[in-house]
């Protein structure tokens, strides 16, 4: 093997241990649930759970609003910043940013102070509008990652001429963000949906504080008076987020119009 | 009262002017061309036709109508973009299509409508296509099919051939002013490229720094250049500076040698400093009886070029540069050597201002 290429595979190996020996050992340790052999037990225990069940909808069904929010925000707002107010661009990214910054619990605290229910906005009074809230909260959670996946998406197109095309053509702008910009950024949208379906499924604090039934509380729990369960748990997180990776590439080869 | 109407208009970005004063009558059915340097404001004003900005001043009427604040997809104008701007989600159908279900026509007459359109522009294979599986010249075919579709007043063309190689150039240049020619749509078309505006238009409007230099038929607009600007931007010219010494007689001196232009001088007065226009292939060698001009001069430079031989021609401070048919007979001439180069009276284009 040539020097050259000694120095990256090395590199290469040491990555996957530090990533894949902590992830096998998790696995491993999920299997022991029965003494002596391996098995799925505690799979089995975990999703027959109907916590798990109620917890892990509750999160799917907040993440999807979560992300239907999350689109109809994100893909007008980088289309106009790139159409109408390039010079707005660095605020914007600024501004997509900050949840990055800001820790969530800092967020939800902000939340409960202004939204708490003897606030002039008591959006924790009632347990839909709290669930309103938690939404909005992940929104901001993942907009780093919705904006700069359009945004992305975005500059891969000529966004100007498209419009004035379709524009010429006798098209309004609801029209033609739906039927000519949205399709030919899907992949760069879906990416943002998966990454926000992946934070929001595992998310703790801010659920946990809005004290929401979601996912990331319910792991806490397990986490905490179990032994087995928590581990098959973590592996299963892990393969959601995989899943939503593999989908990711599934829809990216899939989209009609691109070069396969 | 002209179909299309550019009246006065005028277009500021900031404080950089492009477009100053501009009038236009375009004729129903006609092909006219906005030829021009970069930045000379001829897409600006392609751009406030289309309704893609909007003036500063003027006013644009079409059929009379004022049109100068609608939207763009209020005014039922086909463009077609440099860069095709086809919709790389949709197939060739959908593409041509989009326009008609914007418009709610019913589905069998978008498909009778899409089937009529890639019949035009002889690409009735491609339908199911996508964008990125045809060539750079189909891609413009189908823009054009595209833009056509929706029956547009009028079809605009910005600089739809820049993109493409010089073979597939000139087929499809034809190709659209075939089309144009079959549906006698009122077309307007920009381009900086002087042989697509003369070959395809039946008016060119020359244009520098925001404002019209001059109208006319190609063939006015080659032979009868009325400034330095269009003389120079159209077709190869030598120009050369002269003064004149009887403006009654169109009696012109250059380089200390004296011409004779038969089109007169327009009031000019003797002493009277003017630019003169010669076309290479107004040019001979040798010296001619009768009322031709002739200019002595000295061989500066030959280039041989294969067919045609170049040869630049040097009188006391102006040079011209005139081309000849090689000969294998006869050899080239060669630097340094004098000679007579004539012209007739009538080839002289007298240009308008004064000479740099």
């Amino acid at each position: 093997m040539k020097q050259s290429r000694l120095f990256p595979w090395i590199g290469f190996i040491f990555g996957a241990i530090y990533f894949l020996v902590p992830l096998i050992a998790t696995f491993e340790f999920s299997l022991r649930m029965q003494r002596g052999i391996y098995s799925f037990k505690a799979y089995q225990v975990v999703l027959a759970d109907p916590g798990f069940q109620a917890s892990f909808s509750y999160s799917a069904l907040i993440a999807l609003a979560t992300i239907i929010v999350g689109v109809a925000l994100v893909v007008p707002t980088a289309y106009l910043v790139q159409l109408k107010l390039p010079r707005l661009r660095p605020v914007v990214e600024f501004m997509t940013l900050l949840p990055l910054v800001v820790p969530a619990i800092v967020i939800v605290f902000g939340y409960l102070r202004m939204y708490n229910s003897s606030s002039w906005l008591p959006m924790t009074g009632s347990a839909r509008s709290t669930d309103l809230l938690l939404i909005f909260a992940y929104v901001t959670l993942s907009l780093p990652y919705m904006y700069r996946s359009v945004d992305t998406a975005l500059r891969t197109i000529d966004i100007r001429t498209l419009t004035e095309a379709a524009q010429s053509l006798g098209s309004s702008w609801p029209r033609i963000l739906i039927q000519v910009i949205l399709p030919n950024i899907r992949v760069g949208v879906l990416s943002g949906a998966f990454l926000t379906f992946a934070i929001v499924i595992g998310e703790f604090t801010m659920a946990s504080l809005l004290n929401r039934p979601a996912f990331g509380p319910y792991m806490q729990l397990i986490g905490a008076n179990r032994a087995y369960e928590p581990a098959a748990l973590a592996v299963i997180a892990f393969a959601i987020t995989w899943a939503c990776m593999g989908l990711i590439q599934l829809v990216a080869s899939f989209s009609p119009g691109q070069k396969r | 009262m002209a179909f299309l109407s550019i009246e006065r208009i005028t277009k500021t970005f900031g404080t950089l002017t492009t477009v100053k004063g501009v009038d236009l009558a375009v004729e129903r059915g006609e092909f006219i061309t906005l030829l021009g340097p970069s930045g000379c404001g001829k897409t600006t004003i392609l751009r406030m036709v289309a309704g893609f900005e909007t003036p500063t001043s003027g006013t644009i009427r079409i059929d009379g109508k004022d049109v100068t604040n609608l939207k763009p997809h209020q005014r039922n104008i086909g463009m077609v973009f440099q860069a095709y701007a086809l919709f790389p989600n949709m197939t060739v159908a959908d593409n041509i299509a989009f326009g008609l279900k914007v418009a709610r026509k019913s589905g069998s007459e978008i498909a009778s409508r899409v089937k009529e359109m890639l019949e035009l522009i002889k690409l009735p294979q491609v339908a199911e296509r996508y964008p990125y599986q045809l060539s750079g010249g189909q891609q413009q075919r189908v823009a054009l099919a595209r833009a056509l579709a929706i029956k547009p007043q009028i079809l605009l063309l910005d600089e739809p051939l820049s993109a493409l190689d010089a073979k597939i150039r000139v087929s499809l240049r034809e190709e659209i002013r075939a089309v144009q020619r079959q549906l006698g749509i009122t077309t307007i078309f920009v381009t900086h490229d002087q042989e697509e505006a003369l070959s395809m238009s039946d008016r060119v409007c020359v244009m520098s720094e925001g404002r019209i230099e001059q109208l006319g038929t190609p063939f006015e607009i080659y032979n009868y250049p009325k400034t330095r600007f269009v003389a120079s931007f159209v077709g190869t010219l030598n120009i050369l500076s002269g003064r004149v010494s009887d403006g009654a007689e169109g009696r012109i001196v250059v380089d200390g040698q004296e011409i004779v232009t038969s089109r007169g001088l327009n009031g000019a007065s003797t002493g009277d400093a003017l630019a003169v226009a010669l076309r290479p292939e107004a040019l001979s060698i040798g010296r001619a009886n009768g009322s031709s001009n002739n200019l002595e001069g000295t061989i500066d430079e030959v280039h041989f070029l294969g067919s045609v031989v170049r040869i630049r021609v040097r009188f006391k401070e102006s040079a011209v540069s005139l081309d000849t048919f090689n000969r294998p007979n006869a050899a080239p001439p060669e630097r340094g050597q004098p000679i007579t180069v004539n012209f007739g009276r009538e080839d002289i284009l007298v240009l308008e201002g004064a000479p740099n």
